[in-house]
């Protein structure tokens, strides 16, 4: 049952945070009526994925995690339209056509942008971010025959452009600000490791290496970039995936209180009854941790974190005022072959109370690091390159405050490779003294 | 984009493949009285050597005109028994294709081993090179291996040959072409049969038949197109293992094993080959064969119906449905093979699976009732039961809907087009059975790992039977469905490391979905 009052509920974008709540809302109310506005798709597809449908792994149509009949049968309205502006005095918005849209709740789950740091000739031909559908259009418009780009940017989206770009056999340079690669995110020996990777592809990886700007040539067209250091390097294309920002910008004339996104406590409330942020474009004003004691950051663009704003949020619309309470902290990611999963907080640079027990493949493409407080030895935080781990266990371990040697003479219930997977026999075991190999363990 | 060694490997081939085809059309035919005699039964003889008297000595150019001058003679012979009632003399047996073999006359049938390894060696050396890894120049780096071990999906949905596009239509209406003149215009293919007969001799000491060309050409197909799993999957043991299990089971079961057997006088088996897909295990003339063969004979009798009685629930029970259809079987083993570069092209919409669930589960009941049948004529002699149904017709239709429209012309002849388990998916009535074990009573399924699915659906882009495999995986369940033949495919093309293949307690499975992912510790729902 929904709440008095909430009969109509308006959702803004059609990403897994609005769609997440849509569907949930459905799940537990039959008579509340859903409406979802997106501009940049029809349908919601998994943002993810685009990468893959510009190497040529699916077409746009596989990314769409529900057939287009699912929403008319579960009575979810979908609007393509964009909204100009929100009145929330009158509980109305407007959409840039002109047409006018009343809400008795309004959902704001408008995702990200491609941030952009005002680098001179960011805005030539060629020049652009990856964020969403259009993005890709463009991508595919811009990279046709081109045989030379370069890629700014030493994060996710970074590595993903430079890995689609490969995938066409057009060289890519990589400037990265760090040392190391995801320096933000990653201690040393594992930025190391997907830096190796990223050059053993064929990708010219420059570490601590800045834009300066970008050259056009007589048809606005980029045809070089200029690094801090002086060097001029001829490209035809140029991808920054130096993260995102907040796509709030419309909302700047409303009552709603923003900051670098929208402004929201743990109910995803903002100043405004009635209206709620969810996703990537809201800030929490206060600070958030999970269950597990680790502090969690304010804006957290993560499929994942989309997804669990969406389940939450939907409690609260159907009568059950819910707050964001997220569990264990995990995500995941794969830089071109080598696939990632963390659990828990693994910081790049170690807290003051931790230590921390790294295991590496000789192979140099496959790690296991776990973080523990030196105090106990409860293990605070797990991630593995190119070892795949199973998420309840690691979380199940790190909610217990489980300690270091249980954990590893446990590994082997967190393995979750392929069967008949390659197993290090000796390799784990020297560090891990008298215990067997997780992977020797595989099969006895 | 390939390089200059794939490109030479595609031209060797394609070079290969028209030779191979064009040996089709270098036989000229000639009649002879001999060839009536050696080919003819004794009672037919006189009346087809009056009647095809304009076609002796005749050199004909073609294999159509010939085929046509000899079908044109015995349908002739034919009417006019049927006019004068002569209900006795008329012939039902189908002289064109041994006759035609044996007309087959000039260059070609005198020289036929030089084309034999000709075509055989350029098909086969060109897709190997056409296979191997490549490397490439990058500046700044030394030589790269562009197809590093790991999945190696791109462009796929860029190439007319395996998105559905030019290519694979030419390839798909090759294959149907291949399966319709195979299954009922064999007298076109004598002069491969003719490539052929030595290595059939040398094998069961007989001359070949159209079966035998096609069991030799199957299985080239799996070992050579199992050298590309092999390659583009070596990254991957479980691909690796099972590839070779299917490449082996194909090439010392389906077909060596049987080749030895009648060499020595045996009836002939594909041991791994199980009831109801083998939909004349129990007919007749194969009961009687065995048991006029002795004990290897019963033997025979006995083995394959405890593959479909124990063997099938025990093992499905164990190790899910791959157990046979990804390791063992041949229908499988051309799917993961020579299949494999089109599983993306399969139909993943719930209408789909709706129309895959009644049919192939018609075409196991249907099997079920034609054996039942066809057993019940055997033990009683009479062909008509419930005063309607005949034994005879059943089985024959039987084998002409399913056994060769079904399970040939459209199973394969379709890969390109819809998916390379159109039959597994769609027709078998063994997959349905192994399923229905799969579904309620087996300890395999598909763990999806928390909540670490993005959606991204690559899973369900490359299972070949269809199955959603996102449905489940973006909802925290595991999969449990009875199509799913355990290729591994999914849990290697995931980017998350989200979905694994397990055997473990039966009461593990997730079979119903978690309504908040692992990881939001805000949400207690009610009755959870």
């Amino acid at each position: 049952m929904a709440q008095a009052g909430n009969n109509n509920i308006v959702i803004i974008g059609n990403g897994i945070a609005g769609i997440t709540t849509a569907r949930h809302v459905r799940q537990q109310s039959e008579t509340v009526r859903i409406t979802v506005i997106s501009a940049e798709s029809e349908h919601f597809y998994s943002r993810t994925a685009l990468m893959y449908i510009y190497m040529g792994h699916m077409k746009y149509e596989h990314t769409k995690p529900y057939e287009d009949w699912f929403w008319k049968k579960n009575r979810i309205d979908l609007i393509r339209a964009t909204v100009e502006r929100v009145n929330t005095d009158v509980k109305r918005l407007w959409l840039t056509d002109g047409t006018m849209l009343a809400y008795d709740v309004l959902v704001i789950a408008t995702g990200s942008k491609s941030a952009l740091f005002g680098w001179p000739g960011q805005e030539l031909t060629g020049v652009q971010g990856l964020y969403g559908l259009p993005d890709l259009a463009m991508m595919e418009e811009q990279t046709k025959g081109i045989d030379r780009a370069v890629v700014v940017g030493g994060g996710l989206i970074g590595v993903e452009l430079a890995e689609m770009l490969h995938s066409r056999h057009i060289d890519v340079t990589m400037l990265v600000r760090d040392t190391h690669y995801w320096r933000s995110t990653l201690p040393v020996a594992e930025g190391d490791l997907i830096g190796r990777h990223i050059r053993r592809h064929g990708v010219d990886l420059r570490l601590e290496t800045e834009l300066k700007e970008i050259l056009a040539d007589d048809t606005g067209r980029v045809r070089a970039v200029v690094t801090t250091a002086g060097e001029e390097i001829a490209c035809q294309f140029v991808g920054l995936g130096v993260g995102v920002t907040p796509n709030v910008e419309f909302l700047k004339t409303s009552e709603i209180a923003l900051g670098k996104g929208v402004s929201v406590n743990e109910y995803f409330e903002t100043n405004v009854p009635d209206v709620y942020a969810i996703g990537d474009c809201n800030e929490f004003s206060q600070p958030l941790f999970g269950t597990d004691g680790a502090p969690r950051k304010a804006i957290e663009q993560i499929w994942y974190t989309g997804r669990m704003h969406g389940e939450t949020l939907a409690q609260t619309l159907c009568g059950n005022r819910t707050a964001y309470q997220p569990g264990v902290f995990f995500n995941s990611a794969k830089f071109f072959d080598i696939e990632y999963q963390t659990y828990g907080t693994v910081n790049a640079q170690l807290a003051d109370d931790e230590q921390t027990f790294y295991w590496e493949h000789p192979n140099g493409e496959q790690c296991l690091r776990i973080n523990y407080k030196a105090d106990g030895e409860s293990v605070a935080g797990i991630h593995a390159f190119g070892l795949r781990l199973r998420h309840a266990v690691c979380e199940r371990w790190i909610r217990e405050r489980r300690p270091l040697n249980y954990v590893l003479s446990q590994l082997g219930q967190a393995d979750f490779n392929p069967e008949f997977s390659e197993r290090y026999a000796g390799v784990v075991s020297d560090q891990v003294k008298s215990q067997k190999s997780w992977l020797q363990r595989l099969f006895s | 984009m390939s390089t200059l060694i794939q490109r030479i490997g595609l031209a060797v081939f394609l070079a290969g493949f028209a030779l191979f085809v064009g040996t089709l059309t270098l036989s000229q035919y000639r009649l002879t009285d001999s060839i009536l005699t050696q080919n003819v039964k004794k009672e037919h003889v006189v009346a087809i050597r009056s009647a095809t008297a304009s076609m002796q000595g005749k050199l004909y150019p073609a294999s159509f005109g010939f085929v046509r001058d000899f079908r044109a003679a015995v349908n002739g012979l034919n009417d006019g028994y049927k006019q004068r009632k002569e209900w006795d003399k008329v012939i039902y047996d189908n002289y064109a294709f041994s006759v035609t073999k044996a007309a087959s006359t000039g260059f070609f049938p005198a020289n036929s081993q030089l084309f034999f390894w000709l075509s055989l060696l350029l098909c086969m050396g060109g897709l190997l090179l056409y296979m191997l890894p490549n490397r490439r120049q990058f500046p700044g780096a030394s030589t790269v291996l562009t197809d590093q071990p790991q999945i190696q999906n791109n462009g796929i949905f860029r190439n007319p040959a395996t998105n559905g596009g030019w290519i694979g239509i030419l390839v798909g209406s090759f294959l149907i072409g291949f399966y319709i003149i195979l299954y009922f215009y064999p007298e076109y293919l004598t002069n491969w049969v003719l490539l052929f007969d030595p290595l059939s001799r040398a094998l069961n000491g007989g001359p070949a038949s159209q079966w035998f060309v096609y069991g030799s050409l199957y299985t080239l197909v799996i070992l050579v197109m199992g050298v590309r799993m092999l390659i583009k999957y070596r990254h991957n043991r479980y691909q690796q293992l099972r590839t070779v299990s299917v490449m082996f089971f194909q090439t010392a079961f389906a077909f060596l094993l049987p080749e030895l057997m009648s060499l020595f006088n045996q009836p002939a088996q594909d041991l791994k080959n199980i009831w109801p897909l083998d939909y004349s295990f129990y007919f007749d003339y194969r009961i009687d064969q065995k048991i006029q063969a002795g004990t290897f004979g019963v033997f025979l009798l006995v083995w394959g119906t405890a593959l479909w009685l124990i063997g099938v629930p025990v093992l499905t029970y164990f190790f899910g449905k791959r157990w046979y259809c990804s390791w063992v079987c041949g229908c499988g083993g051309l799917a993961e093979t020579l299949g494999d570069p089109y599983r993306q092209l399969s139909d993943k919409r719930l209408g789909a699976w709706k129309i895959e669930r009644v049919l192939v589960h018609s075409v196991l009941v249907f099997a079920v009732v034609m054996t039942a049948l066809v057993l019940y004529t055997y033990g009683t002699g009479q062909s008509t039961v419930l005063g309607f149904l005949d034994s005879y017709s059943v089985r024959s239709t039987y084998g002409f809907a399913i056994g060769s429209v079904f399970a040939g012309v459209v199973g394969t002849g379709f890969y390109p087009l819809m998916g390379n388990r159109v039959w597994c998916r769609f027709g078998c009535p063994l997959a349905a059975y192994l399923g229905l074990v799969q579904r309620f009573k087996s300890r395999f399924r598909i763990t999806t790992n928390g909540g670490q699915c993005i959606s991204c659906g690559n899973c369900s882009t490359y299972c070949e039977m269809g199955i959603d495999v996102r449905w489940y995986a973006q909802r925290g369940q595991d999969i449990v469905r009875s199509s799913c033949v355990g290729c591994g495919i999914c849990s290697a093309v995931c980017p998350r490391g989200v979905l694994n293949l397990e055997n473990t307690s039966e009461p593990s499975r997730v079979t119903s979905p978690n309504p908040i992912l692992l990881g939001n510790d805000g949400i207690r729902l009610r009755g959870l």
